[in-house]
């Protein structure tokens, strides 16, 4: 489904990532950890195309397709989505409004009717109850005035009825506190398909002990160092990021 | 950054779609200014003496006054004696009685504007006084209004058909010596229109004109004189495109308007005048004068605009409070984009005990566009127990425009309160990308955060109104789910 080759990318002068290779098979769920610098969310924000970095070398194939030529709402519109670090507030746009453009503007992409009012509602119910969301938040402005937790559960209840083909989650336990941490794993094993892969962008294992990955890779200074199974996760708690870096093993 | 900045530059540029010229003979008199000049107008329009006698003092008091430099507006002079002060479509001998008998040019103008006179009479539901170079041409509705004992027509019309109603209230919301522009007007006035409520009379439809400028440096000088009996209640609507043109063009309007006991008029506003090219060439000066007054206890005076047109515009609907427990609003959008300039705001004068003011004012920059706030709430000592809530939100696209905010609050007795909440943000790279990640297109993405941010005073629109409203910004309709 996603094949990342030899991946550079700067920011201004600075290259951040300096040659990733990852491929990600449909139902997969792949962890990226590493070190904070390490370029982590970097790859995440390539990969959904915000331009404030710039790809210098290496290709990105999402199916069959080059990733790296299409604009981020094509890539959001062929099944990418990003549950966001830092989540945007919108003033005055409300949520639901918000999610019901996004999605209909995907179903229009793919060359299906759009959603009425109603048969939304219908969708986002169904994904509420899933999130534990409330209601309240719906009719809200865009993540305007949320706290930490419901900003993150905003986006997992996004990705819920957006339903995407890549999920890539960058830091989503960032700031949570383990109640929210729970409820949003819960979302996201919910949404495990063998249709829909994911890369979990984490500093900490914490998030790995509710969302069990099948392959976890270790970055640092812009390279993949390390990859394994769920135990490499346990390794790096143990032994911390700077422990592992002793041992150039080859990646993959 | 740079890119986003260039898409939204991009959308700010977009050419102005309502750019045409009719080709209509127009019967106009020599361009320049002095007394025999405002004798052929009064003349034309066949009015009565003291209407004459209205315009010569207004124009002997002009001659006086100095053009007001003080709004954080900037053009060259203008050559008051360049402009041709009066202009009509022919029409044989009479006006049309009848759309048949409108020139078919004109209808033509109308259906490009998306205005079909008779779809609106016909469908709609809204009697259209339509201004096209000074002269009404067209009145609809009016023997469906007259049976309420509404009188809706032209201001020329109202001149000659009801002399002591124009006596009565012209001139006594905003008196010929007001301002520069004002006494100006006062002085030429073309036409526009007249709009009388009786008593207790609730007017069934939305009353609407589509004022539109048309021959070449013609100013246009429209004069709108709205009275809500007591208890009466009426909803005007205001809206205007123009025809792209390379040289500037004056447009000097006054609005007056008056609520007796517990009446209410509600005046909307869209205004989307050719703003000139991207380097900030040619579109309309708007120096417009509006004012209501609540003369009447519990009366109720609301302005709602929105204005995305002219090069420059300088106007401030304000309300006289004078009736006890009067209450006068005012809620506006004004964008500016490209070289376009807006110094817009409001006077809220509270002079009654108890009365209450609501101002909710949005500006929108873009491009190199200057957006000034500019707002006065005064409160005398009379006025025991006003109350006002002021609240400026300043919306900002890209890095070259620039907003501005001058309230000026006068306070005058302890008993009342005032409010004031201001606010300035930006349209973040974060949020548009945000958008696009969810599936949005920058265009849909800008669209719907201005949409939002202009959302409180959409909703103070009639409904057709809104949704022409929001057409200009660009943007669709903020949906009707939840």
């Amino acid at each position: 489904m996603l094949e990342i080759r030899n991946l550079h990318a700067r920011v201004k002068e600075k290259e951040i990532l300096k040659g990733i290779d990852l491929t990600v098979r449909t139902g997969e769920v792949h962890a990226i950890m590493g070190p904070n610098g390490s370029g982590k969310s970097t790859l995440a924000q390539v990969l959904a195309g915000r331009d404030t970095y710039v790809v210098t070398d290496g290709s990105v194939v999402f199916d069959g397709k080059n990733l790296l030529e299409m604009s981020p709402e094509d890539r959001a519109r062929d099944g990418v989505f990003m549950a966001f670090q830092y989540p945007v507030e919108i003033p005055g746009v409300s949520n639901l409004y918000f999610l019901k453009a996004a999605l209909n503007q995907i179903r229009k992409s793919r060359g299906l009717p759009e959603l009425d009012a109603m048969d939304f509602l219908n969708v986002v119910k169904e994904r509420m109850k899933l999130m534990d969301m409330d209601q309240a938040l719906l009719n809200r402005p865009v993540n305007a005035g949320f706290s930490g937790g419901e900003k993150k559960r905003n986006e997992i209840f996004q990705m819920a009825v957006l339903e995407p083909r890549l999920a890539i989650l960058d830091e989503t336990d960032s700031g949570l506190d383990i109640d929210a941490l729970k409820i949003v794993s819960r979302g996201v094993n919910a949404l495990r398909s063998p249709e829909r892969s994911m890369i979990l962008v984490t500093h900490y294992q914490r998030l790995l002990n509710y969302i069990q990955p099948d392959f976890v890779h270790v970055l640092s200074e812009g390279k993949i160092v390390r990859s394994g199974g769920k135990e490499l996760a346990l390794e790096v708690e143990e032994r911390g990021y700077a422990g592992l870096e002793w041992e150039t093993a080859d990646a993959r | 950054m740079s890119t986003q900045t260039s898409t939204i530059e991009e959308l700010a540029a977009r050419e102005y779609k309502w750019g045409f010229v009719t080709d209509i003979d127009a019967e106009s008199v020599p361009p320049g200014l002095n007394e025999d000049i405002i004798r052929l107008i009064s003349a034309k329009k066949q009015e009565p003496e003291f209407m004459l006698e209205w315009r010569l003092r207004a124009y002997r008091h002009w001659l006086t006054m100095k053009e007001p430099t003080w709004a954080n507006v900037h053009y060259p002079p203008i050559d008051y004696q360049s402009i041709v002060y009066y202009s009509a479509p022919k029409s044989k001998k009479e006006r049309p009685k009848s759309l048949d008998e409108v020139d078919p040019e004109l209808l033509k103008t109308y259906e490009k504007l998306g205005i079909p006179l008779r779809e609106r009479e016909l469908l709609a539901g809204v009697a259209v006084d339509a201004v096209f170079d000074s002269v009404s041409v067209a009145t609809t509705f009016k023997e469906k209004l007259g049976e309420l004992g509404i009188i809706f027509c032209s201001f020329s019309e109202a001149v000659r058909e009801h002399p002591e109603l124009v006596r009565k209230y012209l001139g006594s919301v905003v008196p010929y010596t007001d301002n520069f522009f004002a006494t100006l007007n006062s002085a030429v006035f073309s036409d526009g229109s007249f709009c009388y409520i009786p008593k207790g009379v609730r007017c069934p439809m939305e009353l609407s004109t589509y004022f539109r400028i048309n021959a070449q440096n013609t100013g246009q000088f429209e004069r709108t004189l709205i009275i809500a009996d007591e208890g009466a209640y009426v909803s005007y609507l205001e809206g205007c495109t123009a025809p792209m043109r390379d040289s500037n063009q004056l447009h000097a309007a006054v609005v007056e308007l008056v609520a007796l006991d517990n009446a209410q008029i509600k005046y909307s506003t869209v205004q989307n005048w050719y703003p000139g090219d991207k380097e900030g060439k040619g579109g309309i000066y708007n120096f417009v004068t509006k004012r209501g007054k609540c003369a009447g206890v519990n009366s109720k005076i609301s302005w709602t605009q929105v204005e995305t047109g002219s090069a420059i515009t300088w106007k401030y609907p304000s309300c006289l409070l004078l009736g006890e427990n009067s209450v006068g609003e005012f809620y506006s959008v004004a964008l500016t984009n490209h070289y376009q300039q807006a110094d817009t705001g409001t006077k809220m004068i509270h002079i009654g005990r108890n009365t209450r003011s609501t101002i909710v004012s949005k500006g929108i920059s873009a491009g190199h566009g200057q957006n000034t706030y500019r707002g006065m709430v005064k409160i005398q000592k009379s006025a025991a127990g006003a109350r006002n809530y002021s609240q400026c939100d300043s919306l900002l696209l890209g890095d070259k425009c620039g907003a501005h905010t001058f309230p000026y609050l006068e306070v005058k007795n302890t008993s009342s309160q005032v409010e004031h909440e201001a606010s300035t943000s930006k349209i973040g790279e974060d949020q548009i990308f945000y958008c696009r990640q969810r599936g949005l297109s920058t265009e849909d993405a800008v669209g719907m955060i201005v949409n939002g941010f202009c959302k409180e005073v959409f909703r103070e629109l009639p409904m057709e109104f809104a949704v022409e409203a929001q057409k200009l910004l660009g943007v669709s309709l903020e949906g009707s789910v939840g």
